[in-house]
């Protein structure tokens, strides 16, 4: 697969082209209102809702405070049970263990159940590197990974496409990848699913070698958990031999009994059900039941570094439900590719500075200014966490990182900053401001209500109005009224 | 009670009617308002922005305008939602615990207008006549947050001959967003125009928010539009009489 987010423009470039696809818009407006009005009712049923969000994001948090001594307990706990841990710094430490144990069962394929993890360390492109293809068997992913093609959404990647575009995807790309689409296809969805099920199915009978991420991993008892709505998952994380779960080191939760919180926040939260369909536990290896070779893979990749952050760290939180990108009016009219990363939306935003680090390329330090801060996603989100505040906090950190700068908009930040140093001097530029708009006369429209428009503003202020009207400045301000006045003209 | 207004730059430099309407309201509901010229900005702009150590000379002046107040009235839910949750963090970023102090101080005494009206003067029906239909677009910040709930819409129910229309997808942001509306334009725009479509669909003739920038936004694009949509703060409508109308 070549597909890839490397090298992509900045948000506001990548989106521009984005706003002009009228198929994804169509298709985005159209599944993100959809979840969101699902996600709305069930949350609605839960009286105590507020409390999960609260307890979800103290347990989260509590764990990230002690999280050394958290993840060496998961550690015991997995060894014990009779799984290999690895700790990997970063993605190609990550990707060589997988490739590793791939290469020493001697196969030249896995499948794959659906990850993030594994697709933020690009481990389908490091495994083809080594002659191992890796199938994704997550019926969306399949649809990206036939159609070549990137995803756009953490729960759906998918979700730009629509039944006739992956009709064509199955049909055009199926037979390059093992059993094709039957030659009659429609777009079904009952259609699209079989042939879906019957390609995969002869993946999953012939996998020696499964590779997963997990939900949850329970540090007192080792056990990983993947939530899932298909069972494709299921037959990857049974039927193949060998299971190696590549897990973010947020991941950990303490206890069993921690997870009931997030099990009743995750499904209602990501798909607007009140309990997904296949939820699958295992710890180490039970023998004569699924796989007898268990790997797990503790991933740092950034993490470390967002702990580090002090306002930022709350983004270790997220369960990656998704809720914050189905809610996101950027996210809806954009869709998921301007972000240029897997973890695109609300979460994207802040998460993919915080692993990477802002100041360093100028993708990443554009993902913070991709937000209107209209706070929608703070309010879905199950764990709580203040995205708004931590986009200020970055933008903050990305200025910071180019101090000094001569680009306009320091400039003109530090020119607003003096215009508004005292009263007296802002008074001074409205009545310059009042008089350039008193020059221009009785040219150009009026807006209903009776304001004076202005004509084309030439420079940066052409972003505003190229496509909007804008009144001319008032002849007298309001402090010139009021000094005038006293506030009492009646 | 010692009240101020805090009028915010937009509606002082590019908004004076919005401004001129609070005082002529609570001098109707018996306020004595004042008017602190050493005011400018709150800072909002440079803190959205990143721009941190740019506000925080802006909040040296806003404490220098408002301390000493019972209570500083603002006619912008995102001004007061900057002053209230942004404030501490620029009074951080100084390294001045005087002016961490003075921000601690001030924060909680600055309202929003449909808080002041409702919460603090226990009012509803404000006394207002505005013959006409209007939809009401409830801004971001005064949404989620400061969380002033139905305030507005019930200041608005309240005002004689007034007929309140229902904004569809009326929580779905206007797309402003302070200097994202210039530096994220198309997808600004993209939704501005989804937010223009619902405001026509009402059919109302006139367009009420609690915020002058969101309304500078969509009512840029509803005057582009042709729509004969007419915007208006908040203020204006509730201070409206039968005399004035
Ligand atoms: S940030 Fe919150 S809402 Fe968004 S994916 Fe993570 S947990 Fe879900």
């Amino acid at each position: 697969m070549s597909a890839t987010f490397v090298g992509m423009p900045a948000f506001p470039v990548a989106a521009r082209e984005a706003l002009a696809n009228s198929q994804q818009r169509r298709n985005l407006a159209h599944a993100t209102s959809t979840i969101r009005a699902k996600r709305a009712a069930v949350v609605a049923e839960v009286d105590d809702w507020e409390q999960l969000r609260l307890a979800g994001a103290a347990i989260k948090d509590n764990t990230l405070l002690h999280l050394d001594e958290q993840l060496l307990r998961l550690e015991e706990s997995l060894t014990a049970r009779g799984a290999t841990v690895h700790w990997a710094r970063d993605a190609a430490e990550a990707c060589a263990v997988v490739a590793e144990v791939a290469r020493g069962h001697g196969v030249d394929e896995v499948v794959k159940v659906k990850s993030m993890a594994t697709v933020e360390i690009g481990l389908n492109d490091a495994l083809a590197a080594e002659g191992i293809a890796a199938w994704e068997t997550d019926l969306a992913e399949l649809i990206v990974q036939l159609g070549d093609d990137l995803p756009s959404h953490i729960l759906v990647p998918a979700i730009h496409r629509n039944r006739a575009e992956i009709r064509e995807i199955f049909l055009r790309h199926m037979a390059e990848a093992g059993r094709p689409a039957p030659a009659d296809l429609t777009d079904e969805p009952a259609r699209l699913a079989e042939a879906a099920r019957l390609h995969l199915r002869e993946k999953f009978l012939r996998a020696k070698v499964a590779v997963s991420g997990a939900n949850f991993a329970v540090a007192d008892s080792g056990t990983l958990v993947v939530v899932e709505s298909e069972g494709n998952g299921r037959m990857c994380l049974t039927l193949p031999e060998v299971l190696v779960s590549v897990v973010g080191i947020e991941k950990v939760v303490p206890t069993w009994a921690d997870l009931d919180v997030f099990l009743q926040l995750l499904p209602r939260s990501s798909t607007g059900e009140r309990m997904n369909p296949y939820t699958s536990t295992w710890a180490g290896v039970t023998p004569g039941d699924g796989p007898q070779e268990v790997h797990v893979v503790l991933l740092d990749n950034g993490r470390t570094r967002a702990l580090a952050d002090e306002v930022g760290r709350q983004a270790l939180r997220c369960i990656r439900c998704s809720a914050c990108l189905n809610v996101c009016p950027v996210y809806e009219r954009t869709g998921g590719h301007a972000y240029g990363s897997v973890y695109p939306g609300p979460i994207g935003a802040i998460l993919n500075p915080l692993l990477k680090g802002v100041g360093v390329d100028a993708q990443t330090d554009s993902l913070p200014y991709a937000s209107s801060l209209c706070g929608a996603c703070f309010e879905a989100c199950p764990v709580r966490i203040d995205i708004p505040s931590v986009l200020v906090d970055l933008r903050a950190q990305v200025v910071d990182a180019h101090r000094p700068s001569a680009k306009p908009e320091a400039l003109a930040m530090r020119a607003a900053a003096a215009a508004f140093g005292s009263g007296a001097r802002l008074g001074a530029l409205e009545r310059l401001s009042g008089l350039a708009g008193r020059l221009l006369g009785s040219r150009g429209r009026t807006a209903p209500g009776g304001r004076r428009l202005l004509g084309r503003v030439p420079g940066p202020g052409a972003a505003w109005t190229d496509t909007r009207d804008l009144p001319r400045p008032p002849a007298e301000s309001f402090r010139a009224w009021w000094s005038r006045t006293g506030g009492r003209d009646e | 009670m010692r009240v101020a207004l805090m009028v915010t730059c937009i509606n002082d430099a590019m908004f004076p009617d919005a401004g001129k309407a609070v005082v002529r309201l609570l001098h109707r509901l018996g306020v004595d308002v004042e008017f602190p010229a050493a005011q400018t900005c709150c800072g909002q702009p440079m803190v959205n922005t990143g721009y941190l150590d740019e506000a925080v000379p802006l909040l040296r002046t806003f404490v220098d305008a408002f301390e000493g107040y019972d209570a500083v009235v603002a006619p912008s839910g995102s001004c007061a939602g900057s002053v209230r949750h942004q404030h501490a963090a620029v009074a951080r970023r100084s390294g001045d615990p005087g002016l961490v102090a003075a921000a601690e101080r001030i924060s909680p005494t600055v309202y929003e207008l449909s808080e002041f009206l409702v919460d603090v003067l226990g009012v509803e029906d404000v006394g207002a006549f505005f013959p006409h239909t209007v939809t009401y677009h409830p801004t971001c910040h005064s949404l989620r947050m400061l969380g002033v709930g139905d305030r507005p819409t019930r200041l608005l129910r309240a005002v004689h001959g007034l007929r309140l229309l229902d904004l569809p997808a009326a929580d779905q942001c206007c797309g402003f967003g302070g200097t994202f509306a210039v530096k994220n334009a198309d997808t600004s725009v993209a939704m501005g125009a989804d937010k223009a479509r619902h405001v026509r669909e009402t059919g109302a003739e006139v367009l009420v928010a609690g915020d002058s920038s969101c309304l500078m936004h969509i009512g840029g694009l509803l005057s582009r539009q042709r729509s004969g949509v007419r915007v208006m703060h908040l203020a204006e409508v509730l201070a409206a009489t039968e005399a004035a109308a």
